[in-house]
C-alpha cells in the first residue's frame, strides 16, 4: 500500500532517507514549475526548489503532521519564492541605458522591467504565453502567489489561505483583485480566442 | 446577492467550488447584472489563458544535485543513534538530578540552617550581656517606663547616666 506523503515525512524523520527520495521525485516538478512562475527564471527557479527540499530536510526533526503536507511544503516554497523576488526586486529594476550592451543584446530591442506594459508593446509581443508569464509576473507577489496555487496547484481556499497566512475570506478578496489586475493586463488576448490543440480539454 | 459578494464569489463560481445554494445567487445575480456578467466572462477568459502556460521540467541534474545537498548535510553521531531524542534525555537526567536533591533536603536543611541560628541566639546573648549593667541597676529599670516617655526609644542609651547623676545628687 502507498504511504501518505505524512507518513513518508515521518519516516524521514525516523531517519529514512529513501522516503525523502520519494518525495523529490512526487514534488520537484510541481516546486519547479510554481517557483519558475513565481520568479520567471528556470535557473533561479531550480536553486530555489533545491532550497525548498533542503529546508524540507532540515527541518524533518521537528515535524509534526498538523496539516496537510502540500501545505507545509508551498508555504515553505512560498516564503522562499517571495524572499527572493523582494531581495532582487530592486536589482532588476535597476537597468542602465548606458551600460555596454553585448552584441547579442545589440539586435534585440532592450526590455526594461516595467511592472505596466504599454499596449503597443502588448501587440508587438509574439510569444503568447511570454505575454501571459509578463502578465503574472507584473502581479503583487502575494496575488501571484494565490493565483498560482489556485490555478495550476488545484489547491482548496483553505489550504492556500494557510500557506499565505490569511482568513479564507481575504483569499478570496486577494484572488479578485489578481483577476482584475490580469484582466487589465491580458485585455488584448481575452477576446482572443487561444489556438485549439487537438485533444485539448477547455478549462471551465 | 449584491454586486461586491459576487465579485468576491465569481472565481469560485467559475471553478465551480460553490454548493448550490450559492450558486444559484450568484447565476440569478448574473441574469440580472450586465457589468457582474461581463465581468464574470472576462475572467473566464483570463482563467482559460492562465491555462495556456505550458509547464516545465526539472533540468536533468536536479535530483542529483538535491541529493548531494541533502548528503551533504551533518547526520547524527553515534552518541546521537544512542540517544534519538538529546533533549528528553537531558529532561529526564535533570529531573532524576532534582528528585535526588529534593530526597537530600531535609538533611541538608538542618545543616546549613543550624549555624544561622546559632548566630542569632548568641547575638542576643551578646546584647543581653551588654545591657546587664543597666538592667541590674534598679533605678534604671523602676523609671524605664517614664524615660521611654521622654525621649525617643532610639536615644535611649544616652539617657543611661542620667539615673546615676541624680543618684549622686541625692
Amino acid at each position: 500500500m502507498a504511504r501518505s506523503d505524512v507518513q513518508l515525512m515521518l519516516d524521514v524523520k525516523a531517519g529514512d532517507d529513501a522516503s525523502f527520495d520519494f518525495l523529490l521525485v512526487k514534488y520537484r516538478s510541481p516546486l519547479v514549475n510554481f517557483l519558475y512562475r513565481m520568479v520567471r527564471d528556470t535557473a533561479t527557479a531550480e536553486d530555489l526548489a533545491q532550497e525548498v527540499f533542503l529546508r524540507v530536510y532540515r527541518a524533518r526533526k521537528q515535524y509534526t503532521p498538523s496539516a496537510k503536507f502540500t501545505t507545509w511544503l508551498f508555504r515553505i516554497a512560498t516564503n522562499v519564492a517571495l524572499n527572493s523576488v523582494r531581495d532582487n526586486r530592486y536589482q532588476k529594476m535597476e537597468v542602465s541605458l548606458d551600460a555596454p550592451v553585448s552584441s547579442e543584446e545589440a539586435s534585440a530591442p532592450r526590455e526594461l522591467p516595467a511592472r505596466e506594459m504599454r499596449i503597443d508593446e502588448h501587440l508587438l509581443e509574439r510569444d503568447r504565453v511570454a505575454f501571459i508569464q509578463r502578465a503574472i509576473a507584473s502581479l503583487p507577489e502575494k496575488q501571484r502567489a494565490a493565483v498560482l496555487l489556485h490555478k495550476y496547484e488545484e489547491m482548496d481556499y483553505a489550504e492556500i489561505a494557510k500557506i499565505l497566512d490569511c482568513t479564507e475570506a481575504a483569499l478570496k478578496s486577494l484572488l479578485f483583485r489578481a483577476y482584475e489586475n490580469l484582466r487589465l493586463q491580458l485585455a488584448p488576448l481575452v477576446t482572443q480566442p487561444a489556438p485549439q490543440r487537438a485533444g485539448e480539454r477547455r478549462p471551465s | 446577492m449584491k454586486c461586491e459578494d459576487v465579485s468576491n464569489n465569481l472565481i469560485a463560481y467559475l471553478d465551480m467550488r460553490m454548493d448550490s445554494v450559492e450558486r444559484r445567487e450568484v447565476e440569478e445575480h448574473l441574469a440580472n447584472c450586465a457589468a457582474c456578467r461581463a465581468r464574470a466572462e472576462e475572467f473566464r477568459g483570463v482563467s482559460n489563458l492562465l491555462g495556456e502556460m505550458p509547464a516545465i521540467e526539472p533540468s536533468f541534474g536536479f535530483d542529483a544535485r538535491v541529493r548531494q545537498r541533502v548528503a551533504a548535510e551533518p547526520h547524527r553521531t553515534w552518541f546521537q543513534w544512542l540517544i534519538p531524542q538529546p533533549r528528553l534525555a537531558l529532561a529526564a537526567v535533570l529531573l532524576i538530578a532534582l528528585t535526588v536533591w529534593v530526597e537530600r533536603l531535609p538533611q541538608t536543611t538542618t545543616g546549613t540552617l543550624a549555624p544561622n541560628i546559632a548566630t542569632a541566639s548568641s547575638e542576643q546573648d551578646f546584647n543581653a550581656i551588654k545591657d546587664l549593667g543597666v538592667l541590674e541597676n534598679y533605678d534604671v529599670v523602676t523609671k524605664m517606663d517614664a524615660l521611654s516617655e521622654l525621649v525617643p526609644a532610639n536615644e535611649q542609651p544616652t539617657q543611661k547616666p542620667e539615673p546615676s547623676q541624680t543618684e549622686s545628687n541625692d
